[in-house]
């Protein structure tokens, strides 16, 4: 292979079609598509407007806290702190709601506790202090778990404003407003990750840290927003869940940092960095929905569940490294 | 002398800790010259060329550029200069494409508000035109560059430097890592870099490159310099005795 063999065909449709198809996003809309199909066969029920309207309500949480998971596994770090960072934010609104403090000034607080907690873990990893990035969220989880624990004194809080609820429980055209709160984040998130400036440095750092940083990037500020990105939508997905049910309890979130993970892997996002979609950690999400919900429908037991998932992620992940190869 | 030659270095030193990396070093590098560094391992070649490019600063000694003496803090600074240094492995992004790769750091962008969008059909075409005036034909530059050999990686890397740094290029053992034909392409692209009034370091040890691709050689020993040769005034066996010290063998409980 020699320079002069660097000559290909000149871009056409059939290099994009062929690109299309080796697109690791490719794979998994396949798989959702044909899973579906799967679930519509078996279940009459499946492939109704209210029940994929349902389907997308219950995700919408996780899968707008994926999104700032996906910002930080494709830099090649990891989150852990997303669930209680989303309870923290959440606990916080809802007390200062039935504090008598407006709504929409008790909702911004949260989103900013949510950006603070995402700031501290980005500073304990990209300073000086170097911490590795398992380490700096697991302690910001604890932190964040422990702080709503306290602020609601481990009790729920109950009786927010009934306008709060329109929030997750409102339409919008027939669709639910949690659904176009997602929708619109991931529009955002899409659009920065694949056309702005700023969001190709994620992949630059995940794909080769010190190469950009020799080309001239500032990358600890870069890395810094990933967590802070991080952060916000954790929050957002706090309010969405608060406003959902109402109320909100100190324990809410547990567990939705290996759901966004698992979205996020699921979509072809790869956690030593440098590879991963917006779009790919949707459908990765909406897999896992799908999925749940189709059990759900069949009477699969809520174990097995947590079984079929599994099977789903190591599944999706095997493949996806076979077919590098 | 003073502007005769675009770099000069006088008396440059570096220890670390006890160890004298380079004691005392001068050395120029002409206007569209490919200077050769050669050496044993741990002579002090890549210490020199990272004092040339601002990763680490001497101890002592002064760098002229262009006649005016510059200190150079960091890489950021030898960039503005017009000194890049194209490093082995961390040259390029691999997940990134071949334009992307090229413009890191300086992309060109279509500003709508307050956000820089890409203008990647801007820097597919750059990056194109770029490599053809080297000599390099590559029309898929959408090509991500994890996808491509070795060879093609040293290019590409080589392309990138020589894009932004316009003056002085080095290049630490581009063709270490690659065989005999990529090795080649490698070598002819830097003699052609030379007409492009670019100058370049080239750090190497394989002398047959050396005599290949270089104008001037520059043998380096236990941190000193032992010896600097025109090549065509030059052979193999007298670098090799410059790089061992076999002609100094008498004199060598002197230092």
């Amino acid at each position: 292979m020699g320079i002069n063999n660097f000559r290909k065909s000149s871009v056409n449709i059939k290099d994009t079609l062929i690109q299309i198809k080796n697109s690791r996003v490719f794979l998994v809309i396949v798989g959702l598509f044909l899973l579906s199909l799967l679930l519509s066969v078996l279940s009459p029920h499946f492939l109704t407007v209210s029940n994929i309207l349902n389907v997308l309500k219950q995700i919408s949480m996780i899968a707008v806290v994926s999104i700032g998971m996906t910002y930080v596994i494709i830099t090649g770090g990891i989150d852990l702190s997303v669930g209680s960072v989303l309870a923290l934010s959440a606990v916080s609104a809802a007390y200062l709601m039935t504090h008598n403090i407006n709504m929409y000034l008790a909702i911004t607080v949260g989103m900013i506790i949510g950006v603070v907690c995402g700031f501290i873990s980005g500073i304990l990893i990209t300073t000086k202090i170097n911490m590795p990035p398992f380490i700096a969220t697991m302690a910001m989880m604890g932190i964040g778990r422990g702080l709503s624990m306290v602020i609601t004194e481990g009790r729920p809080i109950y009786g927010l404003p009934n306008q709060f609820g329109f929030i997750a429980g409102g339409y919008v055209f027939g669709i639910p407003m949690p659904v176009i709160i997602m929708i619109f984040l991931y529009l955002i998130g899409y659009v920065h990750l694949s056309y702005v400036r700023t969001g190709m440095y994620y992949y630059a750092i995940g794909g080769n840290q010190e190469a950009t940083r020799v080309a001239g990037i500032d990358i600890r500020r870069v890395k810094l927003s990933a967590y802070v990105i991080s952060g916000l939508t954790a929050s957002i997905a706090g309010i969405i869940l608060a406003s959902r049910l109402v109320s909100i309890e100190p324990l809410s979130g547990s567990g939705y940092e290996l759901d966004a993970i698992a979205a996020a892997v699921i979509g072809g996002a790869n956690l030593y960095g440098g590879e991963g979609s917006i779009i790919g950690t949707l459908v990765g999400a909406i897999i896992m929905g799908v999925l749940r919900n189709g059990l759900n429908l069949l009477n699969v037991s809520a174990y097995w569940q947590q079984v079929a998932v599994g099977i789903v992620i190591a599944g999706v992940v095997s493949i996806n490294a076979l077919r590098k190869k | 002398m003073a502007n005769d030659c675009l770099l000069r270095l006088e008396g440059i030193s570096k220890s670390f800790g006890g160890v004298r990396a380079l004691q005392d070093i001068d050395l120029e590098v002409n206007y569209n010259e490919v200077l050769a560094l050669v050496g044993d391992n741990g002579a002090g070649k890549s210490t020199l060329v990272k004092i040339i490019s601002g990763a680490i600063p001497p101890d002592k000694g002064k760098i002229f550029l262009e006649g005016k003496e510059v200190s150079i803090k960091n890489p950021g600074e030898a960039a503005s200069l017009g000194i890049q240094m194209c490093y082995q492995d961390l040259a390029l992004v691999d997940c990134l494409d071949v334009a992307t790769n090229i413009f890191l750091g300086r992309e060109i962008c279509r500003r709508v508000g307050f956000v820089d969008f890409l203008s990647f059909r801007k820097m597919r075409e750059k990056s194109i035109s770029h490599l053809k005036t080297l000599g390099i034909e590559l029309q898929n530059v959408k090509e991500k560059v994890k996808n491509l050999s070795g060879g093609q990686r040293q290019v590409i890397a080589v392309s990138r430097a020589v894009y932004w740094g316009t003056k002085l290029v080095i290049l630490d053992e581009p063709t270490a890592a690659l065989g005999v034909r990529e090795a080649k392409k490698v070598n002819e692209l830097i003699k052609n870099l030379k007409q492009k009034n670019i100058s370049i370091i080239v750090i190497s040890h394989n002398l047959q490159h050396v005599f290949y691709v270089a104008d001037r050689v520059v043998v380096l020993r236990h941190g000193r310099k032992a010896g600097e040769r025109v090549i065509k005034e030059t052979d193999g066996d007298e670098v090799v005795k410059m790089i061992t010290g076999a002609e100094f063998n008498g004199q060598e409980l002197a230092y």
